[in-house]
């Protein structure tokens, strides 16, 4: 080890299982090239936060590389054409999302010439010399986003807002990668360590931490040495290879920051808060190859796998790739098909088709026959043997949660934590009655961010109700006042005109002088009510408008 | 593919099953039961195969009356095991209605009344068993010597079937107080605990189990065995056998140590009566004992003192199934207090805040 730095001692989370890799099956022929699809489909929300807003029309022509949707606010991600052709829709389209509803997406035909586009941003020589906030940029300009499967915009998370007075001392990458059947994050540590180095020495640029810790299960031996030969080469003094005990869900950002530094993140809150900051592998070869090469994220390695695949194997996809098309190019499928999963078989999505685009969170496409991933079973009444709860990572009572979800008891159900539930599956796995835990807990959250919305617009629409009676008896008494005012003048004005009358003789110019003065008088005390019928500080609506945008973010 | 429903994950189970936890703890058990068969002689069987048999009725029976499928739940083996654990606790010679009223109340009554497999607050076959015993203490009560399978003081298969189904002398000939029984009924008429041993059965013998008193309490040894089979398959925990066992031996140690002529030593204490099988299968009951570690060493804990306290002052020799009832009752209550610390926060549920340690340190 280059590093001077002592090897920290492991420390253990709570729960946890031994499962079966299933590693091997992709492992054994090198990734190859991403094969050019006949047309992508690129969803505009491939990330968490707002979906980006295209800036090509039906009929435009685009080239690999170009951005043909512009990131909208804070947390959202720009879209960029993944091969050159013509855009021929921008449409709904099904896309691997859980609910398997259809979101917006632009559909590039593509001409088979995958031309670059002329203006991408120019590779930087030497990273050193740019400030955080232009690296910063650049990253989120090449649409990076969290590639280990959460797809949270990486830019924000390298612009951290830390409680920890030390700021962010610990830079964590993870490359535990504890999901059964999934080697992608493997693979591209054993062949592009370097690459992924350089990728860690642009966010210690950014983040200046003290250390850098780069987690691996010890279930890949190859990355193991690959990184650790990168890291001697770099002669990075402050990163260390750590090589931890497979245990799923080490993978998990709170899981792996335990096991490294025995810290935890506080509920609610972000590893940031705690000075630390974690990056995917992948990400960070993106973020190598957007700062160095100048490269947009447009492609990614993805492990096709599982038993109904003829050749499992990695293999690079341009974004937007059907699944249909990249598992063909894998061999196509073999046997009877019983799942197709965007993801590993614990914490991965079933897609009823395979007509859906990978998108950048895609790391696995895992087909299974029923021999391997059977239908699941009738379950039966939960028995309190509480395995659920030895295997709980966040040490939550599964069987509780399970309980009031399946009671509709939404506070209770909050009462037993359920939002910090990360939903591994593992309760579900050894559950002998064999209950869909995960289902429940899903169930039971969606619910409550719906009671939560409804609240919200309620609140709003009562707010609104109250506002608009304010308004109705403000004008009235606005009309009031200024009838009042107005009759007053009136009065003031005959008053003047009889003494006018009375002093005629004596000096009009003096009458007419008083009765200016008294107009004057009537149309300042008219003005004096005035600003209160303009004191719009801000109307409840642009209140909620506020509230809103900041409650999204 | 198939349009296989849209649940979420994992798309992977481990493959254990709720037939297969009862499986393994019944097979726990066999060598205990099988052996107290034996003692007991055909009696015995009669009355396990009617306690059995009357429970897997009265489950059909509940769960048809509930609407619920009859198939999974009646083969999941719950009701098979209430079945045996109360004829384990049984006078071996005890009439075939006995066996039969203990099954109907432990299904139907402690169980499906309350919802069926899961839902139960109390152990069925210990609410069972404390029901019969004050129902009809005196067919409860009656114990007999071990009559060994084809020795010669055991029964004949025809006047087996009078003893459990009709009327037969043999049984007040054959009778035998147990030694807590004894030793309990000595004491109140001023004899010594070693006295009273004296003329009952010895450690060896309980420990073994050649010594009157219900099937379940017969040979220690072998439900110890089973009971530690149970915690190498994971079935249970080592919290409440061991922390049940311990508090027993340590209060049963101080007050034997205090006067030894007044009160049993610990060793017999535990090798007597229904502790071991208590403390393995009956306590460990997943359904009524306390989810987390720290409650469940609480749990066993509580159920240790007090079937101390129940065979020392109580009226009753025996007392764990009151004991392990009583603690039942505290298993909300020590759910609700003990609850594990989850990540992220601290043990009373707050986020952590590492900022106000640091400034606390």
């Amino acid at each position: 080890m280059s590093s001077d730095i002592q090897a920290p001692a492991l420390h253990r989370f709570h729960g946890g299982l031994h499962l079966p890799g299933h590693k091997t099956e992709s492992t054994q022929q090198p990734p190859q090239n991403a094969l050019l699809p006949r047309h992508v489909v690129l969803p505009l929300r491939q990330h968490i936060g707002e979906a980006a807003e295209p800036i090509v029309t039906v009929g435009s022509q685009v080239k690999k590389g170009q951005v043909i949707a512009q990131s909208v606010g804070y947390i959202s991600s720009p879209v960029h054409a993944s091969t050159s052709g013509a855009v021929v829709a921008i449409d709904d389209f099904r896309t691997p999302h859980p609910s398997g509803l259809a979101t917006r997406c632009i559909v590039i035909e593509a001409d088979g010439e995958d031309r670059w586009a002329d203006h991408l941003p120019a590779p930087l020589a030497d990273f050193t010399a740019e400030d955080a906030v232009t690296l910063r940029d650049k990253i989120r300009q090449a649409g990076i986003v969290g590639l280990g499967g959460a797809a949270f915009p990486t830019a924000i998370k390298l612009n951290p807002q830390t409680a920890d007075q030390r700021g962010i001392h610990t830079l964590i990458v993870n490359g535990a990668e504890c999901e059964p059947y999934i080697t992608c994050d493997d693979m591209l540590m054993r062949r592009h360590a370097e690459e992924i180095i350089s990728g860690i020495r642009i966010v210690q640029h950014i983040l200046n931490p003290q250390r850098t810790l780069i987690g691996i299960e010890d279930n890949k031996p190859e990355a193991i040495q690959a990184m650790q030969q990168a890291v001697d080469k770099a002669d990075l003094q402050t990163t260390q290879v750590i090589v931890v005990p497979t245990r799923y869900p080490t993978g998990g950002e709170k899981q792996l920051i335990k096991v490294l530094t025995n810290l935890e993140v506080p509920s609610h809150g972000l590893p940031a808060d705690i000075g630390i900051v974690c990056q995917n592998v992948g990400t960070l070869l993106a973020i190598h190859n957007a700062i160095i090469e100048g490269i947009p994220l447009i492609e990614r390695l993805v492990t096709v796998t599982g038993d109904a695949v003829a050749e499992p194997q990695n293999r690079y996809a341009r974004i937007g790739t059907p699944f249909s098309e990249l598992i063909q190019a894998c061999g196509g499928y073999q046997g009877n098909v019983e799942r197709l999963l965007m993801g590993g078989p614990m914490m991965g999505i079933a897609v009823v088709s395979d007509e859906v685009p990978i998108i950048k969170s895609t790391n696995c496409l895992l087909a299974a026959t029923p021999a391997s991933i059977p239908p699941p079973s009738d379950p039966l009444a939960c028995i309190r043997c509480g395995e659920c709860e030895t295997v709980c990572p966040a040490q939550l009572l599964p069987q509780m949660l399970y309980w009031h979800a399946h009671a509709q008891d939404f506070e209770k159900v909050q009462d037993y934590n359920l939002f910090d539930c990360i939903e591994c599956g593992c309760c579900a796995v050894v559950c002998p009655s064999h209950i869909p835990l995960v289902h429940y807990y899903r169930y039971a959250k969606t619910e409550i961010w719906q009671q939560e919305k409804k609240r919200q617009k309620a609140d709003r629409a009562r707010r609104r109700h109250e506002f608009h009676l304010e308004r109705l008896e403000r004008a009235a008494r606005e009309k009031a006042q200024k009838l009042a005012a107005k009759k007053a003048a009136l009065e003031k004005k005959k008053q003047a005109q009889a003494k006018a009358a009375d002093h005629s003789s004596e000096d009009p110019k003096k009458a007419a002088i008083a009765a200016a003065l008294a107009r004057a008088n009537a149309k300042k005390a008219a003005r004096a009510k005035q600003p209160q019928s303009s004191d719009s500080q801000t109307t409840p609506a642009q209140e909620d408008s506020a509230t809103e945008s900041t409650n999204d973010s | 593919m198939t349009e296989a429903p849209l649940t979420a994950g994992p798309y992977t189970h481990s493959g254990s099953n709720v037939s297969r936890t009862m499986g393994l703890v019944m097979l726990a058990l066999l060598p205990g039961t099988l052996f107290g068969l034996y003692q007991f002689g055909w009696p015995a069987v009669f009355l396990f195969a009617a306690t059995v048999l009357a429970a897997l009725l009265a489950e059909a029976f509940s769960l048809r009356i509930a609407g619920k499928p009859v198939k999974p739940f009646l083969f999941d083996g719950s009701a098979i095991l209430t079945g045996w654990l109360l004829a384990m606790t049984l006078p071996p010679w005890a009439p075939w209605w006995i066996g039969v009223v203990g099954a109907l109340l432990a299904i139907i009554v402690a169980k499906q009344v309350f919802g069926g497999i899961g839902q139960n607050l109390f152990n069925p076959a210990m609410v069972a068993r404390v029901a019969l015993l004050i129902s009809f203490p005196l067919e409860m009560t009656l114990f007999t010597q071990p009559a060994p399978l084809f020795s010669n003081s055991a029964p004949g298969f025809l006047d087996s079937l009078a003893i459990t189904f009709g009327q037969s002398p043999q049984v007040d000939a054959m009778s035998s107080a147990t030694l807590l029984g004894h030793v309990k009924t000595e004491l109140t008429q001023g004899v010594s605990v070693d006295a009273a041993t004296a003329s009952s059965y010895g450690f060896w013998s309980l420990t073994w189990g050649n010594a009157g008193g219900s099937m379940g309490e017969t040979s220690a040894i072998l439900l110890l065995l089973g009971g530690v089979y149970l915690i190498y398959k994971k079935i249970i925990t080592w919290h409440i056998p061991v922390s049940m066992l311990a508090t027993l031996a340590v209060v049963a140690g101080i007050f034997y140590f205090v006067d030894p002529s007044r009160y049993l030593d610990p060793l017999t204490h535990l090798m007597s009566g229904a502790a071991i099988l208590g403390a393995f299968f009956i306590a460990t009951d997943l359904v009524t004992s306390p989810i987390s570690a720290r409650g469940q060493l609480v749990f066993g804990a509580g159920i240790g003192l007090l079937v101390y306290m129940i065979r020392t002052w109580a009226g009753y020799p025996e007392g764990v199934a009151f004991a392990v009832m009583l603690m039942n009752a505290c298993t909300p209550l020590i759910d609700h207090y003990l609850k594990p610390r989850i990540y992220g926060r601290d043990r009373k549920g707050e986020p952590l805040n590492y900022a106000d340690e640091k400034e606390s340190a």
